[in-house]
């Protein structure tokens, strides 16, 4: 046996969380490509020599090079109309999971934490909204609302509150009978301080992940409640209402409905695979049988 | 167990109030289901303003409408719709109907698929087949439902013309005339459904493939498996008999809380094959500002997820005799 000293490297909980999520590699790749269509729908949209408005003299023309995604029959730049709804509908889709986690966490938390009848309301609440089908109560609220963004955002936080507040019901359930908890009421803590301060920081592994798998449900919402005409509306475009647009071209200007709904797959097929990555970096427990 | 499937439906009785009164209000206040009557060229007298106005009850607060509504409701009478040639209750039946046809055959596809699929994928885990199955899992996860169903739309068009007949039907539920009796309608009905089922089945079998193969994975790892293969069983005696019967069980809860979200796909499916069913209802009430048509078509399909839950988890008892409902 060689001696030499064992190198002991001191690692924090958010390396770890890195080095779990790093060894996914489908996951990292993901991460990678999302960034990438991210950046070039806020980044490149704003450069691109086209905005959503402009009228090019050039009709109906197919992919060039100084119309990588085409032109529609009024002239319109499809590249960057394309980049124009992918940053309205991940706009809206973020926004939307993002009021929704906060919602349904602190929803769900505080059910969870009291327990008894104020538990069995909230929860039977909750279980209504998750009766319904959402996108019939979308359709209704969304023409409601009118088409701005951040209203169709409401509208999908509106109902996805729900799902989060199950699951982080469900953690704080399982987390407020540990000792931490007690320890805390020992020394004085009061409710609100041990639910947000122990409870949720605790859950946060589960319901970040939930967060990402909900950004990718809410961009299938929007785009289908657009499609439909109950969300984003003209003169502002989002994914859906571009391949709604362009149903009727798939055979003669195919160029106008299979590069949003390329987009539209690309992002919700990426935000899934960082949620898995997630899964297994922030919350081994739950991962199923992986290796 | 009776006692618990009461006590549930007694429950659920709030939540459909509930539910289909915020709908109401929120369509009530969402526009006026006059302005298709005003706008017209010419304009009509005020009386006929006046008397369309009190047939619809709007010359009634908000609440006192729901109020009639709710209880015509229970007399079988769903109100008078801003449609004057409709009548909401028969007209809700038929289209549900309809679509009910429509989401019953995607299911079963569905159901058949994924449990074919997910035991594959399960036995032959991290095998090519396994990847390829999952790859398509999540792409169709992916999916936007209305851009595959435009595609598989465009795609059926596409076979007709190769055979050069009209096999695959992409507008309507059924030809509005049929020469040849009960068998050319129901090969009618047939031909309207293919692409539509399909397109409707695909997005819960991407789920449910998914979910069975972690399902089966985690049955095909305990003992009682490993016993019934050390007991010297044949492998398809042991994944059929032993193993696939219980992971079957959690497929029925899934089932049931996933079909809010067939609904939803087949309000897009309807929208995309031009189908007159109850989706199509549902957005043209909408675009009425029909609160009444709104409201009963709610009562309907949440009556219906409600049902069909309840159903599930008594069927769970059944399935797994570890569960008592008491």
């Amino acid at each position: 046996m060689p001696d030499r000293e064992l190198a002991v490297t001191q690692r924090s909980q958010a390396q770890l969380v890195a080095r779990r999520f790093r060894r996914h590699r489908l996951a990292v790749v993901s991460l990678a490509v999302l960034l990438a269509l991210v950046l070039l729908a806020f980044v490149g949209g704003w450069l691109w020599k086209y905005s959503v408005v402009d009228l090019t003299s050039d009709e109906s023309v197919p992919p060039s090079w100084d119309h990588p995604f085409g032109t529609d029959a009024a002239g319109h730049d499809t590249f960057a109309q394309v980049l124009r709804g992918t940053q309205i509908s991940i706009g809206i889709a973020v926004l939307g999971a993002l009021v929704a986690t906060v919602v349904g966490t602190v929803w769900g938390a505080t059910a969870g934490y009291y327990g008894g009848r104020l538990d069995t309301v909230m929860m039977r609440i909750a279980d209504l909204v998750l009766t319904l089908p959402f996108l019939a109560v979308a359709a209704v609220l969304g023409h409601n609302v009118g088409g701005s963004w951040w209203l169709i955002a409401a509208v999908i936080a509106g109902l996805y509150w729900a799902y989060v507040a199950r699951v982080a019901r469900g953690v704080v359930l399982s987390l407020r009978e540990k000792e931490f908890v007690e320890a805390a009421r020992a020394i004085g803590a009061g409710d609100a301080r041990i639910i947000f301060r122990h409870l949720v920081p605790n859950a946060f592994g589960s319901i970040i992940v939930n967060a990402t798998v909900l950004v990718a449900i809410a961009i299938l919402l929007e785009t289908a409640l657009s499609y439909l005409g109950f969300g984003v509306r003209p003169p502002d475009t989002s994914l859906g209402l571009l391949v709604s647009d362009a149903q009727t071209a798939v055979d003669t200007r195919p160029w106008l409905f299979f590069f949003p709904g390329l987009f539209i797959i690309l992002i919700a097929l990426t935000i899934n695979f960082i949620g898995d990555g997630l899964r297994d970096a922030l919350d081994p427990q739950q991962t199923r049988v992986r290796r | 167990m009776l006692a618990y499937a009461v006590r549930r439906m007694l429950v659920s009785v709030p939540i459909l109030v509930i539910a289909t009164f915020v709908v109401f209000v929120m369509v009530s206040l969402s526009g006026d289901p006059l302005s298709e009557l005003k706008t017209r060229n010419p304009p009509p007298p005020p009386r006929t303003l006046a008397l369309e106005a009190h047939r619809l009850h709007l010359d009634e607060p908000v609440l006192a409408r729901y109020w009639h509504w709710i209880t015509g409701v229970l007399h079988g009478d769903f109100g008078p719709s801003v449609q004057s040639t409709q009548v909401i209750g028969p007209e809700l039946a038929h289209r549900f109907l309809v679509t009910f046809r429509l989401i019953g055959v995607a299911m079963l596809l569905a159901l058949v698929l994924a449990v074919l699929v997910g035991v594959v994928s399960a036995v032959k885990q991290y095998s090519a087949t396994d990847y390829t199955f999952t790859f398509f899992g999540f792409l169709f996860l992916a999916m936007p439902s209305f851009w595959f169903a435009i595609l598989l739309k465009e795609a059926g068009i596409s076979f007709n013309d190769t055979v050069g007949n009209q096999v695959l039907f992409t507008i309507g539920d059924s030809s509005v005339y049929i020469e040849g009796g009960t068998w050319a309608s129901i090969a009618d009905v047939v031909g309207h459904m293919i692409l539509p089922t399909i397109s409707l089945a695909l997005l819960s079998f991407a789920a449910w493939s998914r979910f069975q193969r972690a399902s089966m994975l985690e049955v095909l790892n305990t003992d009682y498996v490993r016993l019934a293969r050390a007991k010297g069983l044949r492998s398809g005696t042991v994944l059929t008999r032993h193993a696939l019967r219980t992971a079957l069980i959690p497929l029925v809860t899934v089932t049931a809380l996933d079909l809010g979200a067939i609904i939803s796909g087949a309000i897009v499916t309807e929208n995309v094959y031009q189908w007159r069913g109850a989706g199509s209802f549902l957005l043209e009430s909408i675009r009425h500002d029909d609160a009444y048509a709104v409201a009963g078509w709610l009562l309907i399909a949440a009556t219906f997820i409600i049902a069909f839950n309840l159903a599930a988890d008594l069927l769970y008892a059944v399935l797994d005799p570890r569960i008592r409902y008491a």
